[in-house]
C-alpha cells in the first residue's frame, strides 16, 4: 500500500438534454420567468470595437441541422483583453464588454447567431500572439459532454497562419473547419460558422 | 492578478464518451476524429463572471418563483452542497443553473409531451451563486420520472440539471443530480453513459436529515467538483522563459 493522494474526483458530466431550453435560455420557449436572461445580449451602444453578426448551424452525421442545440461563446474584447481578474496582459478591460453569450439554435431552421465584437489578438502560451479567435462551447440531446472549439476569421490569413492552436492541427485541410467566412450583408458584417459533429467535415474540437 | 496554476486535465476516463450507443441520440451526434489536445492559455483559464445584481430574490426558490395562485403540488425538498475544485477548495461566486420536471414528471417546455399535467405554479427552473465557501442552496418539489423514446420501455430516473461555470471556461460542465433510493438509475442510459460506477454513485444524492426544516421540508445533499489547478513551482509558464 502506498499513501492515498486523496483529491477529489471531478463531477461526472451528463446531457444538457431535450429541456436544456428552460433551464438557460427559458425566453426561447415563451417561458418568462427571469427578468434578465443571462448571456442574451453581449453588446451595448458603449461596447467598443467592430461590430459583427456570427451565425450557423450544428449539423449532425446526416448533414441534419440541430434544432434544439445550445452554444455559448466566450472571447476577448476589441484590445484582446479577456473581462477576467486573471488576464493579467498589459490591455484595457472595458467595462461594457463581459465576451460571454449563450443561444439556443432556431426550433425550425437551427440557425444560431451571436451579436458581438470582434475581438483582438491575445497573448498565447509561451508569449506567442494567438490570431482573434472565439471560444464556443456546444450542448445538446445526445451530446454527453459539452464539445469545445474556437472560431477564426477569415479576413486575419496572415495572423491564422502563425496561431499555434490552429497550427497543432495535423491536417491542414481540417484547419479550415474552425475559419468562418466574412460577408459584407446589407452594411453589416456576418461571420459564416457551420459546425459539424461527425462526417467528412466534421470540426475540429478540443480537449482543453 | 497573476496567472494560478494550470487546470489539471479532465478526467476523460471518468466522463461519459462522446459514442454511449445505448443512448441513441449519440450515434449521429458524437465526434469520429480525435480531440485535439490543448494546454491551457488565458482563453481556457478565464471565463465569466456573474453578480448577485444580476439575480432575483426568487430565482434559487422554486417553490415559489413561478407560483400563479398557491404552491406547487409535490414533497418540499431543499437541494444545498458545496462546489469544490479536486484540491478540495471551495469555488466561490459561481453561477449554479437547475433546471427539472415537476412532480408528475413533466417539463414546462413545449417539445414535453408526457401524459402527465402541467403545474400552474411550477416553472422548474432557478439559478444561485456560490457564496465564498462555495456552498449553495435552493428549495423546490422533487422531480418524478419520465418516460422516453430510446428503448420501448424506458424511464428517466427523477433527475434535477445542473449548470456550473467556476472560474475557467475549461471548467463548464452540465451534470444532472439522482436521488437516493431510486431503481431507476442504473437502468438508464444517459446515466450508464458514464463508464465509471463510482462517478455515477457521485450524482446520487443522500436524504440529508440534519438540513431538513421539521415538519416543512425534507433535505438532499449534492457536492459538485469542478477540475483543479496546480500549485507547485515548476510548472510550465505560460509567459514562456
Amino acid at each position: 500500500m502506498v499513501q492515498p493522494l486523496n483529491y477529489l474526483r471531478e463531477t461526472a458530466s451528463q446531457t444538457a438534454g431535450l429541456y436544456v431550453h428552460i433551464g438557460l435560455i427559458p425566453k426561447q420557449v415563451g417561458f418568462d420567468i427571469f427578468e434578465n436572461q443571462l448571456g442574451e445580449t453581449m453588446v451595448t451602444p458603449q461596447t467598443k470595437g467592430e461590430r459583427i453578426t456570427i451565425e450557423g448551424r450544428v449539423f449532425d452525421a446526416t448533414g441534419t441541422p440541430l434544432c434544439d442545440v445550445l452554444l455559448e461563446i466566450w472571447q476577448a474584447n476589441a484590445e484582446g483583453r479577456y473581462n477576467h481578474p486573471e488576464d493579467n496582459q498589459d490591455k484595457p478591460v472595458d467595462p461594457d464588454f463581459r465576451g460571454w453569450g449563450r443561444i439556443g439554435s432556431h426550433f425550425d431552421t437551427g440557425v444560431y447567431r451571436f451579436e458581438t465584437i470582434k475581438p483582438g489578438v491575445v497573448r498565447g502560451r509561451n508569449a506567442r500572439a494567438m490570431a482573434p479567435h472565439i471560444n464556443f462551447w456546444i450542448v445538446a440531446r445526445g451530446i454527453n459532454i459539452g464539445l469545445n472549439t474556437r472560431m477564426y476569421f477569415s479576413d486575419e490569413t496572415e495572423a491564422n497562419a502563425k496561431d499555434p492552436v490552429l497550427n497543432l492541427i495535423e491536417l491542414k485541410k481540417r484547419r479550415q473547419t474552425l475559419i468562418a467566412d466574412r460577408q459584407e450583408r446589407d452594411g453589416e458584417v456576418v461571420y459564416t460558422f457551420d459546425i459539424h459533429l461527425q462526417g467528412d467535415q466534421e470540426t475540429v474540437f478540443f480537449d482543453i | 492578478m497573476e496567472p494560478k496554476g494550470e487546470y489539471y486535465q479532465l478526467d476523460r476516463l471518468l466522463h461519459p464518451p462522446a459514442l454511449a450507443p445505448n443512448y441513441k441520440t449519440d450515434v449521429t451526434r458524437s465526434y469520429k476524429y480525435a480531440l485535439l489536445s490543448l494546454q491551457n492559455s488565458l482563453s481556457e483559464m478565464t471565463g465569466p463572471v456573474f453578480g448577485h445584481n444580476e439575480l432575483g430574490p426568487l430565482d434559487n426558490d422554486l417553490i415559489r418563483n413561478y407560483a400563479k395562485d398557491g404552491d406547487p403540488i409535490g414533497q418540499r425538498i431543499i437541494v444545498h452542497g458545496r462546489v469544490l475544485d479536486e484540491n478540495g477548495r471551495p469555488v466561490p461566486n459561481t453561477l449554479l443553473e437547475f433546471w427539472q420536471a415537476n412532480a408528475g414528471g413533466r417539463y414546462r417546455h413545449e417539445k414535453d409531451t408526457y401524459l402527465a399535467p402541467i403545474d400552474p405554479n411550477f416553472g422548474g427552473c432557478g439559478r444561485t451563486l456560490t457564496n465564498e465557501d462555495g456552498y449553495y442552496f435552493f428549495r423546490t418539489i422533487k422531480s418524478g420520472s419520465y418516460p422516453r423514446r430510446n428503448f420501448v420501455n424506458n424511464w428517466r430516473p427523477a433527475d434535477i440539471h445542473f449548470s456550473i461555470f467556476g472560474p475557467a471556461f475549461a471548467q463548464r460542465l452540465i451534470a444532472q443530480m439522482y436521488f437516493e433510493g431510486d431503481p431507476l438509475i442504473w437502468s438508464c442510459p444517459i446515466v450508464r453513459a458514464i463508464p465509471d460506477d463510482e462517478a455515477i454513485r457521485a450524482l446520487i444524492v443522500p436524504l440529508d436529515m440534519n438540513a431538513t426544516v421539521p415538519l416543512d421540508c425534507r433535505a438532499y445533499k449534492f457536492d459538485i467538483v469542478l477540475r483543479g489547478r496546480r500549485s507547485t513551482m515548476f510548472e510550465n509558464r505560460l509567459e514562456g522563459n
